[in-house]
């Protein structure tokens, strides 16, 4: 057809561009504009085809929590990926829940950026043990370093340990080793902390409150 | 917070984030909350433009708050109590006060011992070379029964009322300027906003966060605060309160929980070596009732220690070993941060855990936490990130052959790799969903409590009967589907607890007991689990009161209560004070709006409104702080200026000195002139965003706020570089030029103020100085909070950096 | 509510000169309202802004500010920026804080600037786009912003700017920098319930003293699809908000030949169209949905 010719020529046709479009990709021509248009004859689909696809369209949606203050901002966390036994899924994308009413939707710069914090490169992938006077780490696995937590933690609680006070009476607690963190974490979590170090005798406890 | 909880029962944020635009008047002080906290300053602002309300800062600095409100006053570091007692004196002196709800809901008719007194900046019971106070004089006058004598008029000279003028009536405007260093017309201004509220129709908030607490007398400057909401009678009220805004995600789950020192979860107290039995504990910790007619519902202790030794210890805890008491470790005198580095410095501590926690940059004096730092056999970092805290043997400038501390780092999850529950800082918990699954090598937080316990455990009974004492940790409760790695769920059900006999999550605290039959791991969370499910999990969204309380909308403690106190939101018959903004009403049979903690059936006209503290009412006197039952103005440790009300007393009086730290602080004679202080600004969140390149983009260097005056004087341009040195450590930095500080004329001479953000290390995307290099390694009389915010420091252009 | 991405102008097409709205039935036309009094400079909307359309991050230094970038580039489509005013005795600080990002004029200057066809879309619902896939590198839409706002990319040798998150608005979304402004400074919605929702928020901002509040939205380019209420009307050079910006269709003539050249070529197919509608009648959709 002669239009098709024109349009053409006017560099308007993105048909024959393939795939070589750089930030943005196709959207199926299925816009009204494009019917209305089409009513004169010819069609301007593809000028707004060059508008891209929703990055979230395909997305699976989690309610989470804001990571930073403590406002308590309702987020939702998009993540991609099929669940398949052979895929991982990841996070491409954060913004806040319109239902909370709290944040109602909204997020500061700390939250609106909280998909770089989530898969950020530099999350450590391995526990690594720093000998005494050594000038580097060492990556050691698991194993290794639950083991070596749990030898040091007995053997500095054993020289500590004391189940009497100057006085006689019972105190049953070491002070010999502190615990301190997190304001970070779960409530669960905090509250296993608390629960796991008093019952290990320990009087040293503190969190981020503090400072 | 220690001082909400010595004024009105409880430590927590009285209202919270939505409630705010129920106010009439925002006062923002000891906080930026545009910065700090954007989305839940939303709620000022709704207030301003929706409710008409009127927003006011006062601060050192002009911030991004003050951009928004109408109106910002300038004051000198550490001048807050100054200020506020001020205020205090404004209300009194011109009937500003709502007298109706003083008279009912607060100890202002409460008769004072004779003995009580203050001269010359001290209190009655100095004693110096304790540096402590006897508190004997600071007590009530009782009558026969042993209640305490009460003047309703309010003209006993003993009674808290009197007293209270009498104290704050030394701080005239004039003298509010000569301290704080604003005008007298500044002053007044302001003061006729903030006492605008003292009336039934009208409410007025605060909102504070740690730019009150990190003072030598943090916990006075909130104590005057919660003394002026009462005296204007805004506790208990929607659009009232004293609003401490917390800084981390889950800073009030972590306390509620109680990863403090102090504490044991759900704000009981931990047992000290003199309680040696667990009678004489509760006895101690239980409080027994000041006025024939008062719920105290502090009564009830023992029923929430009991139940929560029975979550802990299951049938290891039996009256007969009384409850697993012994169990617990007894602990002596104070254990806060600036103490366990004290003891490490010392020697006395080995090992140090850190978990999510940047335990070098965070402070104090960093020189100095180095040095003890050093000093440990072992330490163990477990963080998603490897931070400066696991790398200090390297920290620029030291040898790390010369530090023989063995560092373990963790990665662990965070967030969004786990579920789990967030508590903000008005006290909704918020359930989370896991997004994403954690990369493989990556454990949970956990985990590794799980695998330390159980292999602690086993190398216990591998010790045999030569094993140090290990009773508890044989005995403690770890009934989990996969006790290496437990689910939240499973740990939220344990928090909220059972009828132990049949098994039955409980659906309120009020059905704790202290025979046994119960179990709860945290009683204010109970209510958060119930058989009707996760109520933390809840996304309704309807709010009939307008007000914001959306009661249906995850969970808040206590009761899904939303305000606390609501009982003082309505008068001696029941009627709220104002009728557009209910907390509760008395309709004839019950109270209905918010989740009453009055009995929900008990009528009004019976015991006071304040159901925590021993007087049923709310303590405009109160013998609860070691450092005064009234605030008083003291100059920080490092103040560019004498004390204007009593030269001889300039500081705080019953600070603890830690050794050697009077050596690292300013002196006669050196030359550190200016006021310095730090905070935050909004693109970051204490260090973590470091490893956030869209947030490194947003605010990439570590800089130094300079008055445009100042600058002048020392040659220091704008986009230019500014050293700045205490006595302690230096920082150097791009310099912001700014007319957001301005001079401040404090006692007859010229203050400079100088700000500092935290954030910046040697580990992350950015790179800069340590802020805490420069703070002193002193902390509040009552929390130990250090004082990060009012120091000195001198400055000077340093030259542009070459590479 | 989805939108349907109606078209109104192209560059270098006729349809710069005739909009094509008479071709359409009016959808909705939205617009963001900035209120200044009401932002707290938290870069929330910069960052998210970045975020969602995958902006490169750049490096930046402080150069003595709390403003990140000194300029706008092609990858930041929008810069908080920070200005501090003394507008009276010296206790009358302002700290006037701003959202610089494309304004999407009703008359877009940029567009009737560029020789490129295709490259400059202007839609019925007011945003006005750059598609880099057309975009000659010429720069003239740069010079044809009455607001300094597109920034060429010397790596990709195009010219971009803030697209209205357009991704978002034809999927029913708000744009990005909406969503997320934590006080509600930037709100969206039809233009004419923003101009009513502006008229509110003068009222408020005068009872509060500000007597010389106004709304930004200026004619000289037929209006804005980004508006400000603004508390110093008076002080619109603090803002660095031009008083008379203008642009016009009228900037068309006196550009290049490279620019006659495409329009002709795309005027001829528009008038071949209507020859072709004259004689053969409307095209039939292939398929039927």
């Amino acid at each position: 057809m002669v239009l098709e010719g024109a349009v053409s020529a006017a560099s308007l046709c993105y048909c024959t561009r393939g795939m070589a479009i750089s930030r943005r990709t196709f959207l199926k021509a299925s816009v009204g504009g494009a019917v209305g248009l089409s009513a004169l004859g010819f069609d301007l689909a593809p000028v707004h085809a060059a508008v891209r696809q929703l990055k979230i369209r395909n997305a699976r949606e989690y309610k989470t929590v804001c990571p930073y203050c403590a406002v308590g901002c309702g987020t939702i966390a998009y993540t991609h990926g099929s669940g398949g036994l052979n895929t991982t899924s990841t996070v491409i994308h954060v913004e806040g829940d319109p239902d909370n009413p709290i944040n109602g939707g909204t997020l500061c710069p700390k939250g609106a950026s909280q998909m770089q914090l989530a898969i950020s490169p530099r999350l450590r992938k391995s526990p690594m043990y720093r000998a005494a006077g050594a000038n580097e780490w060492q990556e050691v696995d698991w194993d290794f370093a639950m083991d070596w937590f749990a030898r040091k933690f007995k053997e500095s609680r054993d020289n500590t340990f004391m189940e009497r006070d100057a006085q006689g009476r019972t105190v049953n607690r070491t002070n010999g080793i502190a615990w301190v963190g997190s304001a970070t974490v779960a409530n669960e979590d905090a509250y296993l902390i608390t629960k796991t170090m008093r019952a290990m005798g320990l009087t040293y406890i503190d969190h981020q409150a503090r400072v | 917070m220690a001082s909400l909880a010595a004024t009105f029962g409880r430590g927590a944020m009285t209202n919270h984030w939505k409630d705010i635009k129920n106010a009439d008047v925002v006062l923002v002080m000891g906080a930026n909350p545009a910065e700090n906290h954007p989305c839940g300053f939303k709620w000022a602002l709704e207030a301003r433009d929706e409710n008409n309300a009127t927003l006011v800062t006062i601060d050192p600095r002009f911030t991004r708050t003050s951009a928004v409100a109408d109106k910002h006053m300038q004051i000198r570091p550490g001048s807050d109590i100054a200020v506020l007692g001020g205020l205090i004196r404004h209300m009194l002196a011109n009937d500003l006060y709502h007298a109706d709800y003083v008279r009912e809901h607060t100890n202002a008719s409460f008769l004072v011992s004779g003995d009580f007194g203050f001269e010359d900046g001290l209190f009655s019971g100095f004693d110096e070379a304790a540096s402590a106070y006897d508190k004997t004089s600071w007590s009530y006058q009782r009558d026969a029964a042993g209640f305490v004598r009460r003047d309703m008029t309010l003209q006993d000279p003993q009674c808290a009322f009197q007293l209270l003028k009498t104290h704050y009536e030394r701080y005239t405007p004039a003298m509010v300027a000569r301290i704080a260093g604003c005008t007298e017309e500044k002053f007044l201004e302001m003061a006729d906003i903030i006492c605008s509220t003292g009336r039934a129709d009208r409410v007025g908030t605060i909102m504070y966060a740690v730019g009150w607490t990190m003072h030598t007398v943090g916990s006075q400057i909130i104590r005057t605060a919660a003394i002026i909401q009462l005296l204007l009678g805004n506790i208990g009220r929607p659009g009232g309160g004293v609003n401490a805004l917390r800084g981390h995600a889950n800073v009030q789950g972590a306390t509620d929980h109680a990863i403090v020192a102090e504490m044991l979860p759900g704000y009981m107290k931990v047992p000290t070596p003199a309680q040696t039995t667990l009678r004489e504990y509760l006895d101690a910790s239980t409080p027994t009732p000041l006025v024939a007619d008062t719920v105290n519902y502090g009564g009830n202790s023992p029923k929430f220690f009991v139940s929560q030794m029975k979550a802990w210890f299951g049938d290891h805890a039996t009256a007969a070993n009384e409850f697993g008491y012994q169990y617990l470790a007894k602990q002596d005198g104070d254990a806060t941060w600036l103490s366990i580095w004290d003891k490490v410095r010392q020697g006395d501590i080995e090992g140090f855990i850190s978990l999510g926690f940047n335990s070098l940059l965070a402070g104090p004096d960093v020189p100095r936490l180095l040095e003890s730092m050093s000093k440990l056999k072992w330490k163990v970092v477990i963080d998603p990130f490897l931070l400066d805290s696991a790398e200090f043997w390297r920290v620029p400038g030291m040898n790390p052959a010369e530090v023989q501390t063995e560092v373990m780092y963790m990665p662990t999850t965070h967030w969004i790799e786990r579920d789990g529950s967030f508590t903000n800082s008005g006290r909704w918990v918020q359930w989370k969903e896991k997004a994403i699954d954690a990369p493989d090598g990556v454990r949970s937080d956990t985990y590794v409590l799980s695998e330390l316990f159980w292999r602690v455990k086993e190398l216990y009974l591998q010790d045999g009967e030569d094993a140090v004492y290990n009773e508890p940790i044989q005995n403690l409760t770890w009934d989990y589907l996969n006790p290496r790695e437990p689910t939240l769920t499973e740990l939220a059900k344990e928090i909220n607890g059972y009828d132990r006999a049949t098994g039955r999550l409980l659906s309120s605290f009020g059905e704790l007991r202290d025979d046994g039959g119960t179990s709860a791991g945290n009683w204010i969370y109970t209510g958060s689990y119930t058989e009707a499910g996760n109520m933390m999990a809840r996304r309704g969204t309807d709010d009939p009161t307008g007000l914001g309380m959306h009661h249906d909308w995850a969970f808040s403690w206590p009761l899904n209560r939303r305000v606390l106190y609501t009982r003082a939101s309505a008068d001696a018959e029941g009627r709220p004070w104002d009728s557009t903004r209910p907390g509760i009403a008395w309709n004839g049979s019950r109270w209905i709006g918010d989740v009453a903690d009055y009995g929900a059936t008990t009528p009004p006209g019976g015991p006071g409104a304040f159901i925590m503290t021993e007087e049923g009412v709310a303590r405009l006197f109160s013998n609860h702080l070691v450092d005064g039952p009234f605030s008083e103005h003291y100059e920080p440790v490092e103040s560019p200026t004498t004390n204007a009300l009593h030269e001889s007393v300039a500081v705080n009086p019953i600070l603890n000195w830690y050794d050697g730290v009077r050596e690292t602080l300013a002196a006669e004679g050196d030359d550190f002139p200016y006021a310095c202080t730090i905070y935050r600004v909004v693109e970051h969140e204490h260090f973590v965003t470091r490893n956030v390149p869209l947030l490194v983009e947003a605010m990439p260097d570590f800089f130094v706020e300079v008055p445009e005056g100042l600058a002048a004087l020392k040659g220091i341009e704008n986009g230019g570089r500014a050293r700045v040195w205490s006595k302690r450590g230096e920082v150097e930095g791009v310099a912001i030029v700014t007319k957001r500080i301005k001079p401040l004329l404090v006692n007859g001479q010229t203050v400079w103020t100088v700000g500092i953000p935290v954030h910046w290390g040697f580990v992350g995307i950015t790179q800069g100085s340590m802020a805490n290099l420069l703070t002193p390694y002193i902390g509040d009389a009552n929390t130990r909070c250090p004082e990060f915010k009012a120091f000195l420091v001198n400055i000077e252009r340093a030259e542009p950096r070459t590479t | 509510m989805p939108d349907t991405l109606a078209i109104k102008r192209i560059s270098a097409s006729p349809s710069a000169l005739i909009p094509l709205a008479s071709l359409r039935s009016g959808g909705p036309v939205y617009s963001k309202l900035v209120d200044i009094s009401k932002c707290i400079g938290c870069k929330g909307c910069e960052v998210a802004c970045k975020e969602w359309n995958d902006l490169k991050v750049e490096q930046t230094t402080n150069f003595g500010s709390f403003q990140s970038h000194k300029d706008l580039s092609s990858n930041t489509w929008l810069l908080m920026r920070f200005n501090e005013v003394e507008l009276g005795d010296g206790d009358d600080l302002t700290w006037m804080i701003k959202k610089d990002a494309c304004l999407h004029c009703e008359e877009p200057g940029c567009l009737f600037a560029c020789p490129a066809p295709g490259a400059i879309v202007q839609y019925q619902n007011g945003i006005v786009d750059f598609n880099q896939d057309n975009c000659i590198g010429c720069q003239y839409c740069v010079s044809g912003c009455p607001f300094d706002i597109p920034r060429y990319d010397k790596e990709t040798k195009t010219v971009a700017k803030c697209n209205m998150c357009i991704d978002r608005v034809e999927a029913g979304l708000e744009p990005a920098c909406v969503k997320t402004c934590p006080t509600n400074a930037i709100e969206w919605g039809i233009k004419e319930d923003m101009l009513a929702l502006a008229d509110k928020k003068i009222d408020r901002l005068r009872e509060r003293g500000y007597e010389h509040a106004a709304v930004y939205n200026p004619g000289g380019v037929g209006g804005t699809h980004m508006m400000y209420v603004v508390p110093h009307g008076d002080r619109l050079e603090d803002y660095r908000l031009p008083a008379h910006p203008t642009a016009s269709p009228g900037q068309l003539r006196g550009l290049n030949v490279l620019q006659r050249v495409g329009s002709y070529l795309l005027g001829f197919g528009v008038i071949s169209a209507l020859v072709h509608f004259l004689a053969v009648g409307p095209e039939r959709p292939e398929e039927s949905v």
